[in-house]
């Protein structure tokens, strides 16, 4: 029985493994998982959670209407994403509403829109999967699309690594050097729903932008160094989806909460114990017992 | 008079005004200025300064008038590493990750290939500028770490790093210490030896009698212009400041 064999820690990792579709949720999971944190950096430092709250959470009708068509659900999906962005600005610039409620007014929109459309259009989406995400039922299809968009984001990031962080941390300059900062900022947001595409295939949309966030603020409590809190934050969204799980296999619990529940728990242990930037400050702790 | 070369001004902005969606931040304002020369503008909060700067750099776009750095335009200056923009200690995340060489190193990027791997020189001009700002002991401190005042040079770094011939300051000298203050001004005098051009913005006006040569008085537009000898006079800085006297301002003239 399941109750007796999870006893063993051997067990409890290579159980699982045996069935094919938790190997390719495991593995699927884990991909996005580090596209997400790569990214999670950037949000991170930029401060740009609510942005990626209102992407991801506006990607729904485009999801929808490109599986009503025939389309890939990511062409549908980045549109809507870059499209509410936009439209988040064009208003912002023309009425006098403050930005934090013009992007709260336009992703719950889109969203809202999303769900009726769902209801509308005579298809098999399942609202559930969309919402929640499935990681134990992605179809063959899907994992090829999946692939190729986490490689697509992880080459663009690599690429402009270095000019995103600059982006991040000083426009001005940046611009000031003739460095196209239109680009850069496009191509944020471009990853950015292509993220949160793939993403809510792992985690659903609701809690994409867990994915998106968390991982990356975790790091940044970590560490001092760029390229350091870049890593930490794609290691730790992976260990966190395999976590999730496992833990949802064996508990028979919604697998996209148990993530992100995960990815919380992580975060609020570095919180306490972060070395340097945890509550409990543990290198100033044992410095002076030492002394 | 004498026929203009445009060539001879570093820094040539005609009439410009920029407005932020309708609200008029500057208007109709000009400035003119050579190598080695070291201007400082002073206006109060709002009333132009960081808007001046942002148009010098491309940052924001002019409505009207016309900019022309070294006789060419603001985005050729760009491309060509001309201009250093040296931020407000505000204006900088503390917070972020990043540490003192790779901060200089950001100055290179301009004249880097697409992945921004830093050359043999690339290297060397950034030794060179931590080592004249004195930061060589601080290499790998992150910038969340430093002084206001090393953060300060930091940036100063950056700027000499890029090898710009015009050098943007805003408000170089709030916040930081007896130490850098001193560094700073001894940096404007080999600044203005080596032909570069210094535009400073600061609420300080001794700095501005002692280091400018040129002062730019505004208040949304140009209030006065020319020599630190003749323009800045109380009356001036008055009307700048919306008619608060200087005495009000800085005490006493002694």
């Amino acid at each position: 029985m399941e109750l007796c064999s999870f006893l063993t820690l051997d067990s409890f990792i290579t159980d699982p493994l045996t069935h094919d579709f938790m190997r390719k949720a495991l593995l699927m999971s884990s991909l996005v998982a580090a596209v997400c944190g790569f990214l999670s950096s950037y949000l991170t430092l930029k401060g740009w959670a609510l942005m990626g709250d209102a992407v991801s959470h506006s990607v729904m009708p485009g999801v929808v209407v490109a599986y009503a068509l025939g389309l890939p659900f990511s062409l549908g999906a980045f549109i809507f994403g870059v499209g509410s962005v936009t439209l988040i600005g064009f208003i912002k610039q023309k009425s006098r509403v403050k930005e934090d409620t013009v992007i709260g007014l336009v992703f719950t929109g889109f969203f809202a829109l999303g769900i009726v459309l769902v209801s509308k259009i005579k298809s098999n989406i399942d609202l559930h999967s969309i919402l929640f995400g499935s990681p134990l039922g992605i179809s063959l299809s899907d994992v090829k699309q999946t692939i190729f968009i986490s490689l697509l984001v992880v080459i663009l990031l690599s690429i402009f690594r270095k000019d995103l962080m600059l982006y991040c941390f000083d426009p001005r300059h940046a611009k000031t050097v003739g460095i196209n900062v239109f680009f850069l900022h496009y191509l944020l947001l471009t990853c950015l729903s292509l993220a949160a595409v793939v993403g809510l295939q792992s985690v659903g949309i609701i809690l994409v932008v867990a994915m998106l966030i968390t991982p990356g603020a975790t790091a940044y409590l970590l560490t001092d160094k760029f390229d350091n809190m870049t890593i930490i934050s794609v290691l730790n969204a992976i260990i966190s989806s395999l976590i999730g799980i496992y833990i949802s296999f064996w508990f028979d619990l919604e697998t996209g909460g148990s993530i992100v529940l995960a990815q919380t728990f992580i975060f609020l242990f570095a919180f306490l114990f972060a070395p340097r930037y945890g509550i409990f400050k543990l290198k100033k702790f044992f410095a002076g017992y030492k002394s | 008079m004498e026929s203009i070369n445009y060539q001879n001004f570093r820094i040539d902005a005609e009439n410009i005004c920029v407005d932020y969606n309708g609200k008029v931040a500057l208007y109709d304002a000009n400035l003119r200025l050579k190598p080695g020369q070291i201007c400082g503008l002073v206006g109060m909060n709002g009333a132009g300064k960081t808007t001046f700067f942002n148009a010098l750099t491309g940052f924001v776009n002019i409505s009207k008038g016309k900019i022309r750095i070294n006789g060419e335009s603001v985005r050729s200056a760009q491309k060509d590493q001309t201009i250093a923009y040296v931020p407000q200690s505000e204006g900088i995340d503390s917070q972020f990750p990043i540490n003192v060489w790779d901060v200089v190193m950001m100055g290179r990027y301009g004249s880097m290939n697409i992945f921004r791997c830093p050359r043999e020189s690339d290297v060397q001009a950034v030794k060179d500028a931590i080592e004249r700002v004195d930061l060589t002991d601080d290499l790998s401190t992150p910038i969340g770490n430093l002084s206001g005042g090393q953060r300060k040079r930091t940036f100063l770094a950056r700027a000499i790093a890029q090898r710009a011939s015009i050098l943007l300051l805003d408000e170089p000298f709030s916040g930081v210490d007896i130490r850098t203050e001193k560094l700073i001004s001894e940096l404007f005098i080999q600044f203005k030896n080596e032909g570069k051009t210094i535009l400073l913005s600061t609420h300080d006006m001794i700095h501005v009698r002692e280091f400018c040569d040129l002062v730019l008085l505004i208040n949304k537009t140009v209030v006065a212009y020319g020599e630190t000898s003749e323009v800045f006079t109380p009356e001036n800085i008055t009307t700048t400041f919306g008619g608060i006297s200087p005495d009000f301002l800085f005490g006493p003239e002694s």
